[in-house]
């Protein structure tokens, strides 16, 4: 294998994995806290990616700063993620102590209702704007044109969301909470903490996130019918290889599975589209728990 | 005494059933029903929805003309339809809860390869006449025998074909070729019949790189980069929907369209969604001879206002799965008529239907089709053309629209595909030469 051939496929594992991360996190995330997996995270990015594509259409169409369709791109998540967000923890609430497989049930069913919902919506036929790749330009490395975008902006936003989430939960008060509700939520609790204050916290963080994903994606991608779906599964085999609510972890496999899909599409493209989900397997195989997964005391 | 009481009761029973045998050729004939109910398989849901949505529109508009003009013989036409997205078995229960509970005596499935494979032996069961009216693959007519199964438009290895003898006339120098398919059923079967093909017609032609990108992908950044590193000659791809369309945005935003020659055969549907970003010169395909600016029925009274009303009713323009749904239609109407006809003007039962589809001839809102008796396939011409721009519009169109004829490039009825195109020669280049369409 040729160094050009090294380095190609290693930017194009690096931007694939960008947008991986954005969506494997906020999965995590919400697991990590809450203890819900929830399966409406890929609504959350087909909404992300929708309500983005939306403004861009509506406020975006005519200008020609990438900053103002930046600043659309991130209001139509956040909008999109604190709705829905907020809709899904209004619906778990009644669920919250009960058997953990109900309410991945109802996360399934409001899955299943924003599907349909985002069809009477958006319609049928994909759904894009590309205004902000435009903008970016281009920039050419050993013959190969990339796109600004997804070489530079869609990594940079994932290390950018990485790293102000470590800040959030290592130095703000609210982040603080959050850490000591995963750890212990009894203690927490008796320790003046608004546990249930915290789980809607975290819910809205990550669902925040996982509309970022779409959001971000929706600039270079063709948003259609199903287009959650396929994002869910991908995040699964993510977060499973990591190890529920592992964000590092989210991190780090997310760049191992964009990496190695990238490294296929050169070497053996036959084994792209199973890639994914051979590192989950072998993964699964090896540390059940998940490569990140740090051994905890079981309570008594 | 008992020989006198058995010869009554034999006589009766005789003059019974002779009364009975007698009457039979009028029991045969169906009663006219009030209203006609047909099925109507389409994606309602799921990627595939991009053409099961349209084709639904068009399937109201046809149903809605058909029975304001007074429907099949005064018969009204009631369409049931059922959502392909939900899935193979949840379809196949809803498919015979159409016929056997709803009465449908039409059914028209599907868009689905592996739906088509999975009904048609059903309808075969259950002696409804299914019309096969979008879905691609040859198998599933190919080495069976049925009575009751027809399609009205081509098979993959018709467009296929025809899409090798395309490239290589406007393209005959090419010497490298890349594939960038959907890998599921139709990206792989659809390669498979070109490859073959094109091996045959074209043997020193190298393929550079076979890409089977995951059904609904997201990104293909490192597709696109490994092509602008192995620079083919001509980049094919049989995808569709908005798989095609991030493929095309993402290879022309980074400028791998200057670098090589598309052809994209399933194109036709993506040119209004792809507005500009789709460049001038591009090889397009259009799975039929369909296209809502055809030369040759651009300005035919009744295609023109079939477009115009499609246009006002769902904002777009017609592509190929609207077209497919109103020759299915349009292919059943003519069954009828020309049942009703050999019936001595009589309502046909679903054997006399099915018997009016072989060797039926009939047009829909382009060229005629022909239904071969033998297997019940239909030939459908095909279309090609290239992108080019238009000032009366804000995405490409088609110029230098060349027409392949399906009879030579559709394998022979009992032939199996797979064998037969391992005997076409380039012979086939001088016998089936692309016409261009009359301007």
């Amino acid at each position: 294998m040729s160094s050009d051939i090294l380095i190609l496929a290693m930017l194009d594992g690096i931007s694939y994995a960008g947008l991986l991360f954005l969506v494997a996190l906020g999965l995590t995330f919400i697991f990590g806290v809450v203890k819900i997996l929830n399966v409406a995270h890929g609504s959350l990015y087909a909404f992300g990616g929708y309500g983005a594509a939306s403004l861009g259409l509506w406020w975006g169409q005519g200008s020609d700063s990438a900053l103002v369709s930046v600043a659309l791109l991130i209001s139509g998540a956040i909008a999109m993620g604190v709705v829905l967000g907020t809709v899904l923890m209004l619906l778990l609430k009644k669920f919250q102590d009960r058997d953990p497989i109900l309410q991945l049930l109802v996360t399934f069913g409001a899955f299943m209702i924003f599907e349909d919902l985002q069809r009477m919506i958006w319609g049928t036929q994909p759904y894009f704007v590309a205004d902000v790749v435009n903008q970016l330009g281009t920039s050419e490395l050993m013959g190969v044109v990339y796109m600004n975008y997804q070489l530079l902006f869609v990594p940079g936003a994932a290390l950018a969301v990485y790293f102000l989430l470590k800040w959030f939960l290592n130095s703000t008060l609210a982040g603080r909470q959050i850490v000591a509700v995963t750890h212990d939520r009894e203690v927490a609790t008796a320790l003046g903490i608004n546990a249930r204050r915290i789980g809607y916290l975290t819910f809205v963080v990550g669902a925040v996130l996982g509309s970022l994903g779409g959001a971000l994606a929706s600039p270079t991608t063709s948003l259609v019918p199903g287009i959650g779906a396929d994002m869910i599964v991908l995040s699964f085999a993510v977060v499973a290889s990591a190890g529920l609510g592992q964000i590092t972890g989210a991190l780090i496999t997310a760049l191992l599975i964009g990496l190695s899909r990238s490294f296929c599409v050169y070497l053996a493209p036959e084994f792209e589209v199973v890639m994914p989900y051979l590192i989950m397997v072998l993964v699964l195989l090896i540390r059940p728990q998940g490569l990140f997964t740090v051994v905890q005391a079981r309570k008594i | 005494m008992v020989k006198s009481k058995l010869f009554p009761l034999c006589a009766r029973l005789l003059t019974t059933a002779a009364i009975g045998l007698s009457t039979l050729p009028a029991y045969a004939d169906a009663a006219k029903p009030d209203t006609l109910k047909i099925g109507i398989t389409t994606f309602m849901s799921g990627s595939a929805s991009v053409f099961g949505m349209p084709a639904k529109a068009a399937a109201e508009i046809y149903i809605e003309e058909l029975n304001a003009a007074g429907g099949i013989d005064g018969v009204k036409v009631e369409p049931i339809y059922v959502d392909e997205g939900v899935g193979g078995d949840r379809l196949l229960s809803e498919y015979r809860r159409v016929v056997q509970e709803q009465g449908a005596k039409v059914m028209v499935a599907s868009i689905s390869s592996g739906n088509c494979n999975t009904l048609a032996p059903v309808a075969e069961d259950l002696k409804v006449v299914n019309i096969l009216w979008d879905c691609g693959t040859e198998k599933a007519l190919e080495g069976h025998t049925y009575n009751y199964v027809f399609r009205t438009q081509a098979n993959a290895v018709t467009e296929m074909v025809a899409s090798v003898l395309y490239l290589l006339k406007v393209n005959p120098d090419f010497k490298t070729l890349a594939v960038v398919n959907q890998d599921y059923a139709w990206g792989r079967d659809s390669w498979d019949i070109f490859s073959a093909v094109l091996k045959q017609l074209k043997p020193d032609v190298k393929i550079v790189a076979e890409l089977f990108p995951k059904f609904g992908a997201s990104d293909f950044s490192a597709e696109v980069s490994r092509l602008q590193v192995l620079r083919p000659d001509v980049v094919l791809s049989t995808s569709w929907g908005g798989d095609l369309d991030t493929f095309v945005r993402q290879a022309s935003q980074r400028g791998l369209l200057k670098n090589s020659q598309f052809f994209l055969a399933l194109g036709e549907t993506s040119l209004e969604r792809l507005g500009n970003t789709l460049p001038e010169g591009v090889l397009i395909g259009a799975r039929g001879d369909h296209y809502f600016l055809s030369p040759q029925y651009a300005n035919d009274p009744r295609h023109k206002a079939f477009v115009t009303k499609f246009h006002e009713r769902t904002g777009s323009y017609p592509i190929y799965s609207v077209y497919h749904m109103v020759q299915a239609l349009d292919g059943m109407t003519a069954a009828y008529k020309k049942a009703i006809q050999a019936n001595g003007g009589q309502w046909p039962n679903e054997e006399q239907l099915a018997g009016a589809f072989k060797g039926l001839d009939f047009r829909g809102l382009t060229s005629p089709v022909h239904i071969r008796p033998e297997d019940g396939q239909g030939l459908e011409t095909q279309l090609f053309g290239i992108t080019t721009a238009s000032p009366d519009y804000k995405f490409k169109v088609l110029k230098d629209i060349m027409l392949v004829q399906a009879d030579q490039v559709t394998t022979p009825p009992g032939e199996k595909s797979h064998e037969w195109v391992k005997t076409v020669t380039p012979a086939l280049l001088d016998q089936v030469q692309p016409l261009s369409a009359a301007q």
